[in-house]
């Protein structure tokens, strides 16, 4: 079980790695073929470094199997029964899809243009590719449907906005910014209950998503110290401080507990 | 002088679109404190005390998000919005209207304090601004026009929620969650008087335009910038859903007529004999006067048609109901209804799989004088005679005795028949019994000519509804037409014979006397 989501997962990052620049070829691949979401923001070059392994302890709960039945369009997607993605795991209790960022530190009064490039989330097979996205805020969130069947994106927020469009056919685009930082933001598609999607809003650019071998880095941090937060959908936040001084790489590695 | 006086009148003239100027939230406040909290909370979250007692839940104005604007999803409403709400009510919520209640200056002053509740308000770079929606186009109701709304309605896929006729059954009906996770129903689109944003093809448009923020109901406007499909298009998906409902919300009759009929007594719910029999609508409401008791009650009105024929009655009792219960896949709904409603102690049952039902109820005999049988259900003291269906035995309904909502005991020999259809979000229910009672003493005999109390019961099990949980109505009353004697048919022709014969008579007499006087 846990081979395949590492197969499907580690397949996943690969087509991302493949399909960089590329955007026409994406549009077109199987579920899961889009940019990760940390390469949608060009990270600083200078500065320091923190980086680590997100693992959790305690057995991992299953994920539920989807009904597609409904969307013979999607099913037909998957070679077998597709699962939500509320807890992906990789090998050695590896934890992806966990949202790593610089909680405090960064000088108040500081601010970071944001990118112009926007970060895309695509609809897949009904399922949301990337899962777990950062994005800052006023840098655009371009939201595509390949799918060939009526999605609504609904954005569940407490400090931005809400939204809820909705995309009745394949190659639809819609494109959203936030206005204030917020962690997490959390996308639905009412439609298939199943599909959540979460982004974490924020005004700097120190921020990543752990990948399948639960790794993640923030660079170009200057000189400071910081609280960097972990947040899981399921295992909910863990935090750790971390001073760096020069451009130094620091380690961080931090443990959820599996409940 | 002149100048500075312009210059102080166009400043005190409200700007378009707000009514800013003339609000006062000290004011608002204690309009707010008398008449809002109980429902909306005193800090506005939403959570007065009568706030557990309602499915949708009262608006939480911390957030502020409203389902009801003229701005594009996202956006804040504009305050005529707002005040539309609070002079309107939202239909099919307990949200009532407001305009005769309370001044405008009062109803201003409440609308500005209510604003105070987010920040999102006082943010000048989110003034809102109503869309640009156009007018309706002509020719809505036409085949044409309906058969381009029927295709788009399918194509931007409004029955994945709304089902395929709209009953609010779409396979995605059961999943559905408000943005707190409370449950939600995808409107019927069959029963426009409750469409909390105004029933009309312009308020349909108008909400398919926007969106209900806060909702599972997304803004369409993205697939016009887009090309999806035109503004007309839109318009047609409006006036088809419009077409939907009746021309004019449904009038309550005290009585239901139950012609007599020439030709075999129709058993069957789709029997053709049922299409020329005139429907009458029973509004339901919760059951709030024994505990359990009920606040959201999933069915909240039927159609009934009755005839009769010589020797037997059947009633057709028709009603809207998502689900063909009991059905797993609403377990989770069951959950979120009872998570949102607080519960009368002791009521602690966990979500299950419960059957749909429905009762009708006579009294065992007609009351000679005004007094009728408490009409929950009897008494002890004085019984009720009920028919009972459940849609896990649909072909069979049990008559028997209420005494009050615990006591229900079936007769032996009831004869009533039942016959059940579902189709599309909809029952259709028939029961039949003899005119003739088979046991006088239990069974009320049914006679033409004379006002018979009935009252109906809907349970909807895949809303969490049984027991004490369901949705009654009042007395109402059942009239079989008499027959008619063969002499009022026969009088008219005899009285028009005479008179034809007495005519003819007269000129026959005239004619012998004309002649009688030319042969002298």
């Amino acid at each position: 079980m846990t081979g395949r989501i590492f197969s499907v997962v580690g397949g996943m990052f690969l087509l991302t790695v493949c399909s960089k620049g590329d955007n026409s070829q994406v549009q077109a691949a199987p579920p899961a073929a889009e940019p990760a979401p940390a390469s949608a923001t060009a990270p600083p070059t200078a500065g320091g470094t923190i980086s680590g392994k997100i693992k959790f302890t305690g057995t991992a709960p299953r994920n539920p199997a989807i009904d597609m039945s409904e969307e013979a369009t999607c099913k037909a997607k998957y070679p077998t029964t597709p699962t939500e993605e509320n807890v992906v795991a990789g090998p050695a209790n590896a934890l992806a899809n966990v949202f790593v960022y610089v909680s405090a530190g960064v000088p108040a009064g500081q601010t970071f243009t944001a990118p112009t490039t926007p970060v895309v989330l695509d609809q897949n097979g009904c399922r949301y590719h990337p899962h777990v996205f950062g994005v800052m805020v006023g840098q655009p969130v371009e939201i595509r449907n390949s799918d060939a069947v009526l999605h609504n994106i609904k954005a569940v927020a407490k400090k931005n906005r809400p939204f809820n469009v909705s995309q009745p056919s394949a190659g639809m685009k819609t494109t959203r910014t936030f206005t204030a930082p917020e962690v997490m933001v959390n996308l639905q598609c009412n439609v298939h209950g199943w599909m959540h999607a979460w982004v974490g809003v924020r005004p700097d650019p120190f921020y990543a998503v752990s990948g399948p071998d639960g790794s993640f880095s923030i660079t170009g941090l200057p000189p400071g110290t910081y609280t960097i937060e972990a947040w899981h959908e399921k295992f909910g936040t863990q935090t750790a401080t971390v001073t760096i001084a020069g451009t130094e790489s620091k380690t961080a590695n931090l443990t959820f507990a599996a409940h | 002088m002149t100048r500075r006086a312009l210059a102080l009148a166009i400043l005190l003239l409200p700007a378009p679109g707000s009514l800013l100027l003339s609000q006062d939230t000290t004011a608002g406040k204690t309009v707010y404190v008398k008449w809002c909290a109980g429902c909306h909370g005193d800090q506005g979250a939403g959570d007065g005390f009568a706030a557990k007692h309602m499915i949708p839940p009262p608006r939480d104005f911390t957030g502020a998000i409203y389902q009801i604007r003229s701005t594009a999803s996202g956006n804040l409403p504009t305050d005529a919005d707002l005040m539309r709400s609070l002079d309107e009510g939202l239909h099919g919520t307990a949200m009532p209207g407001w305009r005769n209640a309370l001044s405008e200056r009062e109803r201003r002053d409440v609308l500005a304090y209510l604003k105070t509740f987010s920040t999102f308000f006082a943010d000048t770079t989110l003034r809102p601004q109503a869309l640009e929606f156009g007018g309706e186009p002509s020719g809505g109701t036409g085949d044409e026009a309906l058969k381009v709304g029927r295709q788009f309605y399918d194509s931007i896929g409004c029955r994945k929620c709304h089902g395929d006729l709209g009953r609010g059954d779409g396979p995605s009906s059961p999943t559905l969650k408000d943005d707190a996770g409370h449950p939600i129903f995808a409107a019927d689109l069959h029963q426009n008087w409750v469409f909390n944003g105004g029933g009309s093809a312009v308020d349909i448009y108008h909400r398919l335009r926007t969106g209900l923020d806060g909702t599972p109901m997304p803004s369409f406007s993205d697939l016009l910038e887009q090309k999806f499909l035109t503004e007309t298009e839109l318009w047609r998906v409006a006036q088809y859903v419009r077409s939907l409902s009746p021309e004019n919300p449904p009038v309550v009759r005290d009585v239901i007529r139950a012609p007599l009929i020439e030709r075999a007594l129709p058993r069957a719910p789709d029997d053709s004999a049922w299409t020329s029999v005139d429907a009458y609508w029973f509004p339901l409401v919760g059951q709030v006067v024994r505990k359990t008791r009920w606040f959201a009650p999933a069915v909240t009105g039927v159609w009934v048609k009755a005839v009769h024929t010589t020797d037997s009655l059947a009633l057709q009792v028709t009603w809207d109901d998502r689900s063909e219960s009991p059905d797993t896949a609403w377990l989770d709904h069951v959950g979120r209804v009872f998570a949102a409603l607080e519960q009368d102690e002791g009521a602690t049952d966990p979500p299950a799989l419960w059957p749909d039902q429905i009762a009708v109820q006579f009294p065992v005999t007609i009351p000679t004088g005004m007094e009728r049988p408490y009409f929950l259900m009897g008494s002890s003291s004085a019984p009720v005679y009920q028919w009972r269906w459940t849609s896990t035995a649909r072909t069979t309904a049990v008559a028997g005795l209420a005494r009050g909502l615990e006591r229900f005991d079936p007769v032996s020999n009831g004869g009533v028949g039942a016959q059940a259809v579902y189709d599309h979000g909809q029952w259709r229910v028939v029961f039949t019994r003899a005119l003739a009672s088979p046991d006088t003493a239990t069974q009320l005999p049914f006679r033409t000519g004379r006002a018979i109390p009935v009252a109906l019961f809907a349970w909807d099990g895949s809303n969490g509804e049984h027991g004490t949980r369901m949705a009654v109505s009042t007395w109402y009353f059942l009239a079989l037409d008499e027959p008619v004697p063969a002499s009022v048919f026969i009088s008219p022709v005899i009285a028009m014979a005479l008179t034809l014969g007495l005519g003819l008579l007269v000129v026959w007499r005239a004619q012998q006397k004309t002649s009688f006087r030319r042969q002298q």
